[in-house]
């Protein structure tokens, strides 16, 4: 397709698929290219027209919630901005962040945006720093994002290059500088405040709140974390106004909403698609349905830390309502599903190691409690359960709940556990009356193929069969470099 | 194994004194570090970036590297420390010339992940956290790569590798071992 035509048919979606209409994951548009396909509008509007009030108000008024999964407004978010309570605007600069510190498992929509087309973030950020009267924005971006990372910093050196970042952006009196920090790989860096620390330098580890960033957060400074997909919205909502943005979705949630689906479909992916579309509409009509041979045996709706659904949910909206009303949570939208040929225990056991190992180690109910999950689940797992691990699972679940533990990493371990539990409680009695995993009753196939993969030779040149090297990198560690 | 626990000990023995960090760092890697300094508000709000640029011209956080740094940024190595275990992606231990970050969460588990590792362990002969005996690989496991509509994956030395087959690993694996006999 050549360029132009591409443009045609991206500006066509320009009002129904706002965020993602100029992605490509190819090449990303350059600065002049994404001005010339309207980009920098919105921007353009809100440091020339609008008082970072109405900036605000308009942001208030089209109901935007955050995408990052807790889906708080974000208009409310702002509004405990001391800037934006001071008319005067003698209220100390802020810091604005965004959070692109993607790393719940089955989560990859941000992914698309920060690589497809990273100039519309960029234009959001500087949205968004006005409005809070940021004149420091920092994006933090996961580690293992290389990609985004040296696309992201190429536009915002563009940026810098076309004014539209530095001293007097645009010809307007507004400055704003704008850096790339990327992590180091740790899941707990997405919860906000964990993010400061990191930021800071500290050891990540979620600050207790009151007091909430937005009032002491980096650096002491009041302090806005959105998440990269809510921010995203900001360059449309000032362009084609809240409205238009409440238009977009048939329901209360207005806008529209990256939904992925991965797991056991047969085209698993991202699509934007107006706020409550059906499980069923997500599942079938774009993930393509189950992969061949396996039928739904049940769905995470949100990524990793929300509750299972199954197959009576499936005309369910996602929404943050519908979802909520159903049993579980939004999320981040991207579905993880399990196909009916998969141990749900062994799913669950891969989540739960999950969030073992990403704990910070703060608090007891979770350091402890989640290996301790662990523990337990291995054992059902092999065979080795008994009954009673049962009761000590739902008394873990309790003991990790809300309100018993730092942040929010615990309870969203438990959301996945104590719903498997209730839904695929005959998958973990069978389990432990039969003393072994009914879904490794082919045990022997799996044998086989294991087999077959030594006996193919598929083994590097110089390698010891004999055993696992155990000595390796530990001998030379304090040899100086 | 028991014998490398213990070397860990005299070499945090170290003094602060015995080492220069103007000395010791490069002119490049202080360059970073006082740039990111001069953005943040704090010294300590540094460390990351001076750890990620330490590694990326050293291959790994030696103790040595860690009382430079700490001394740069004029906080504890202790503190340091800290910090610099809590991130998956800073490495306390010499490494490979590759590694090879296998992603193990759950699509890619939903997808093939336990034959991947299996094909991974046979090809190299070496389990996680460890090392080939020539200094090539090491293998590491990574939490959600974020390639969920791709996987199973992984990743080695910043590049992706996306819907892994038993063939393909292989194929990866083989054509960076020779890449590396080539180098030498």
């Amino acid at each position: 397709m050549t360029s132009e035509s591409w443009l045609e048919q991206a500006l066509s979606q320009a009002l129904t698929r706002p965020l993602t209409h100029l992605v490509n994951l190819e090449q990303p548009l350059d600065l002049q290219s994404y001005v010339q396909a309207g980009g920098y509008i919105g921007a353009t509007k809100a440091l020339t027209q609008l008082t970072p009030k109405e900036v605000l108000d308009i942001v208030s008024d089209s109901g935007l919630k955050g995408r990052g999964g807790a889906g708080f407004p974000t208009g409310m978010k702002w509004g405990c901005i001391p800037a934006l309570q001071d008319e005067s605007r003698q209220a100390p600069p802020s810091y604005l962040i965004c959070n692109g510190d993607e790393m719940e498992p089955g989560t990859f929509k941000d992914r698309y945006l920060l690589e497809g087309v990273p100039h519309q973030l960029i234009e959001a950020m500087i949205i968004a720093s006005y409005t809070i009267n940021a004149d420091k924005a920092f994006l933090f971006l996961r580690g293992e994002y290389h990609l985004a990372a040296t696309r992201l910093q190429q536009a915002i050196d563009q940026a810098y290059e076309n004014n539209w970042l530095g001293e007097n952006i645009q010809g307007t009196n507004y400055q704003l500088d704008l850096y790339l920090h990327t992590s180091a790989g740790r899941y707990i860096c997405g919860e906000e405040t964990a993010l400061i620390n990191a930021l800071e330098g500290k050891r990540a580890i979620p600050r207790a709140k009151p007091p909430f960033p937005q009032v002491s957060g980096l650096f002491g400074k009041p302090t806005v974390v959105n998440n990269v997909e809510t921010l995203s919205n900001l360059p449309h909502i000032l362009k084609h106004g809240s409205q238009w943005f409440k238009d977009l979705s048939p329901n209360s949630d207005p806008g529209t909403k990256l939904y992925a689906a991965c797991g056991q479909v047969k085209n698993p992916g991202v699509w934007e698609l107006p706020m409550g579309v059906t499980i069923r509409e997500l599942l079938y009509d774009y993930a393509g349905g189950m992969k061949d041979d396996v039928k739904l045996k049940g769905l995470l709706p949100g990524g990793a830390s929300t509750d299972f659904l199954v197959e009576q949910h499936l005309d369910t909206p996602m929404d943050f309502d519908s979802i909520g009303k159903a049993g579980s949570r939004l999320g981040t939208g991207g579905l993880i599903v399990l196909g009916d040929k998969h141990c749900p225990v062994a799913m669950v056991l891969n989540l739960l190691r999950f969030f073992a190992q990403e704990s910070c180690g703060w608090c007891t109910p979770c350091r402890d409690g989640t290996p301790w999950a662990v523990e337990i689940l291995t054992r059902i797992e092999q065979g080795k359960g008994s009954l009673s691990d049962m009761t000590q699972l739902e008394d873990l679940c309790d003991f990790m709940w809300l309100g018993k533990t730092h942040c929010a990493l615990a309870p969203g371990a438990v959301e996945p556990l104590k719903s498997a539990m209730r839904y695929f409680k005959d998958d973990f009695e069978q389990h432990i009356e039969q003393g072994c995993c009914p879904y490794q009753s082919n045990s022997n196939e799996q044998a086989q193929k294991e087999e077959q993969i030594e006996s193919e030779h598929l083994v590097r040149e110089g390698t010891n069969q004999e055993g696992l090297n155990l000595e390796g990198i530990n001998q030379e560690r304090d040899s100086d470099e | 194994m028991n014998n490398n626990n213990t070397e860990i000990i005299p070499s945090m023995m170290i003094t602060d004194e015995e080492i220069d960090f103007r000395q010791y760092l490069s002119s490049e890697e202080l360059s970073v570090i006082e740039h990111e300094v001069s953005i943040m508000e704090t010294r300590e709000a540094a460390g990351i970036e001076a750890l990620k640029v330490v590694q990326k011209h050293r291959g790994w956080i030696s103790d040595n590297s860690l009382i430079a740094i700490a001394q740069c940024l004029q906080i504890s190595s202790a503190q340091l420390e800290g910090v610099a275990t809590f991130y998956n992606l800073i490495y306390r231990q010499k490494v490979g010339h590759y590694v090879i970050h296998l992603c193990d969460s759950i699509s890619c588990h939903l997808t093939g992940y336990d034959e991947i590792l299996k094909v991974i362990q046979t090809y190299l002969g070496i389990g996680y956290g460890q090392t080939t005996p020539d200094g090539e690989f090491t293998l590491l496991s990574n939490v959600c790569l974020g390639s969920c509509d791709k996987s199973p994956a992984m990743m080695i030395n910043g590049q992706h590798y996306h819907s892994l087959t038993n063939e393909s690993v292989v194929s990866i694996l083989n054509g960076l071992s020779q890449n590396a006999g080539e180098n030498v």
